[in-house]
């Protein structure tokens, strides 16, 4: 039975059904189970934005509390992924995951390669992204560029409550190293959940609005910033189709590819810095593979290459709005050679 | 004296809340027969066709194509030619100052599916109306309650109507303990029972319609008639590759392939049918259902269970309908003796969808 859950609720059902499911799924991070863990205290966190809260309650030891140490956490939750648990680690800030690079880059992503295929690494580094919290440079990125250079890595980046949960599960099922990418203003967002389990497949994207006239792709809360822009598209007679990829590594290049031969038309949405992002990679790949289709040139809509605001007013004006994505849209459409 | 009659926006199934005018099928001045279609209408989940209910002259299109209007927003009007345009005028205004879009929806359906245990299992269901006949409505392979979306409610006026989700199917518990007609047959009267239904008439679309029968041969005495839609069990052939593909597949383009064959007119499949399709097939334990079914359902590429001879031999009252351009069984296989057989044109498997205003007539009972 579906009913309305808030994306933060579809991601604690997810990690909770998985764990009801398959005894070798944990928990780590900060502040999972309630800070310095004293009597009262407990379960009274569930994570810096509450996520996992209840979890610890119903599993008990299965949640843990980690040192404020990055470095060491992440290595040990691939250390146990490695020999046979699923651990689902919560690193809080993607932007703090730089002291923990080799741990990922060097060695989760690479064992099942340097090993000839004989070791898995089923774990999960679920991490919050975004700017439009007012957290300043260093709580406000975006950074899922980085791990989709990584082969080995799995990157999801859902931009609802029905994928979250779904995309989660099929995370934790993974066999590979996932990391897991949740917009920290995405969490309050309601849709229609399945109260029973089910996993979304990776490289599948979603079509998640039908058009003719221009493709436009975004990912986690650009999606909804499209979809805007696309239904005040749609008021001047201009049908835009928005494509969530869902997952940037693997991509589901077909449905971008066909949907571009369908409109002839390009406009990628993507909130993070604007060099060597995903919006520069998807629109070389439609510059490669559908040149001869392409009707005007690829548009990418993205924030100026600096460190995202502190300020208010500044912080608005870098994330990408509808109203870009709709002249960006426009421009495309009303584009002559 | 002349009546205006109002032509309003549908609502199909407990989800609609509006729906989109996608384009007229009939102009200002045409004189209309009732049962004539007027426009066709679409909701997120699918296009349908709204005829009009009373004979007439088209006097007005109030909606334009394209408009996204509430469930009950007023779209045309119909009325003999002699009524004067100030009347029709004052309709009008009276209509729309009166209008409150989600009314009838609060009026109407208060009450959402409700769940039922049958032989240790969660069966869902909804029900319609509360009056006349107990009907039960009885869905296919893959199907749920909603296959009868513009059934449910038209058929709730006069009667009492179920519609429930099989086991591994929709809303209900996905474990199947008997994958065999019979099986399912079991879980109909076990649903009746739960519910204190005594006797009842069924109506069944495709392995629905199937099952249908073999509850009809279980408990002869309780079961009033049989409706068979684009049924199984009355002959051999079936497209095995739509139904392998519909268990194998969770690729998008493929269920949305598929699912076209089960129209006559492909453009009725739409976004949101295929990710409803594509949310069920997802959920835990809905493939092994399926695959259990089709296990016990299939011998090599045909149907392994044939009812034909024991159905005329029911002594009851059948009625089949089949749409003629069915791409999943043929309609070659209405031909039932001593049967009332209808078999509609320009409708394909879903033909109680895509013929719904026809086949809604013919649902009495």
């Amino acid at each position: 039975m579906a009913r309305k859950i808030s994306f933060k609720q579809a991601v604690n059902e997810a990690i909770a059904q998985e764990m009801g499911r398959d005894e070798t799924v944990i928990v780590m991070g900060e502040d999972n189970v309630g800070g310095m863990g004293g009597e009262g205290e407990r379960d009274a966190w569930g994570g810096v934005l509450g996520v996992t809260k209840g979890l610890y309650g119903k599993f008990g030891d299965r949640v843990m509390d980690t040192p404020i140490s990055e470095s060491a956490f992440i290595g040990a939750a691939i250390g146990a992924a490695a020999c046979g648990l699923r651990p689902v680690v919560e690193l809080m800030f993607v932007d703090f995951m730089g002291v923990c690079f080799d741990q990922i880059f060097n060695q989760a992503a690479k064992f099942r390669y340097m090993f000839g295929g004989k070791a898995v690494t089923p774990v999960v580094i679920r991490t919050m992204i975004g700017a439009g919290f007012r957290a300043a440079a260093q709580h406000s990125q975006c950074l899922y560029s980085l791990f989709t250079h990584i082969p080995g890595l799995k990157c999801v980046i859902p931009s609802s409550p029905y994928d979250a949960k779904g995309l989660l599960i099929q995370s934790i099922r993974d066999n590979d190293p996932v990391i897991f990418f949740e917009h920290k203003l995405l969490y309050g967002l309601e849709s229609e959940v399945p109260e029973e389990s089910y996993a979304i497949p990776f490289g599948e994207a979603s079509i998640v609005r039908e058009g003719d006239d221009v493709t436009i792709v975004a990912i986690a809360r650009m999606v909804h910033v499209a979809q805007q822009a696309a239904e005040e598209l749609a008021k001047e007679g201009i049908h835009a189709e928005v494509i969530d990829p869902r997952t940037t590594s693997p991509l589901d290049e077909d449905t971008i590819l066909e949907s571009v031969a369908h409109t002839g038309r390009l406009v990628v949405v993507d909130e993070s810095h604007p060099r060597c992002n995903v919006a520069t990679d998807i629109a070389a790949l439609v510059g490669q593979k559908a040149f001869g289709d392409l009707k005007a040139p690829v548009t990418a809509v993205s924030g100026p290459h600096v460190p995202v605001p502190f300020s208010d007013a500044l912080e608005d004006l870098y994330i990408p709005s509808p109203a870009k994505v709709k002249a960006a849209a426009k421009e495309v459409v009303e584009y002559a050679k | 004296m002349s009546q205006i009659y109002p032509v309003t926006m549908p609502k199909w199934g407990l989800s609609m809340q509006e729906g989109k005018v996608n384009r007229w099928l009939a102009n200002i001045g045409d004189s209309i027969k009732a049962g004539a279609e007027v426009v066709e209408v679409e909701s997120d989940k699918i296009a349908g066709v709204i005829e009009a209910s009373s004979g007439g002259v088209l006097r007005r299109k109030v909606a334009q194509e394209d408009d996204v209007l509430p469930v009950g927003a007023l779209l045309a009007l119909i009325a003999d030619s002699e009524v004067a345009d100030s009347d029709i005028d004052a309709f009008l205004a009276e209509f729309q100052s009166r209008f409150v879009p989600g009314e009838t929806e609060a009026a109407e359906s208060t009450a959402g599916p409700e769940t039922v245990t049958v032989q240790g299992r969660n069966i869902s269901y909804l029900r319609r109306g509360d009056s006349g006949e107990v009907v039960l409505l009885i869905h296919g392979f893959g199907g749920e309650k909603n296959s009868w979306l513009f059934n449910h409610e038209a058929l709730a006026g006069t009667n009492t109507v179920y519609a429930l989700d099989l086991p591994g199917h929709g809303n209900s518990d996905k474990a199947i303990d008997d994958p065999s007609l019979d099986g399912f047959a079991r879980v109909i009267l076990g649903f009746a029972d739960a519910l204190k239904i005594g006797q009842l008439h069924l109506v069944g679309h495709s392995f629905g319609g199937a099952i249908s029968v073999a509850t009809a041969l279980r408990e002869t005495d309780r079961v009033k008639s049989v409706t068979v839609i684009s049924s199984a069990a009355l002959g051999k052939e079936i497209d095995v590759e739509y139904l392998r593909g519909l268990t194998r597949t969770n690729s998008r383009k493929e269920l949305k392939a598929l699912a076209g064959r089960l129209f006559a007119n492909e453009r009725l499949v739409t976004r949101q049918l295929v990710e409803d399709l594509l949310r069920f097939k997802r959920l835990d334990g809905v493939q092994a259902a399926l695959e259990s079914i089709l296990a016990a359902f299939l011998d090599g590429d045909q149907q392994r269970v044939v009812l034909r001879d024991k159905i005329v031999r029911l002594g009851k009252p059948i009625r089949v309908i089949w749409g003629e351009q069915d791409r999943i069984i043929p309609a070659s296989h209405a031909a039932l003796a001593g049967a009332d057989v209808h078999v509609l044109p320009n409708a394909g498997h879903m033909v109680q969808m895509e013929a719904a205003n026809e086949v809604n007539k013919l649902l009495h009972f």
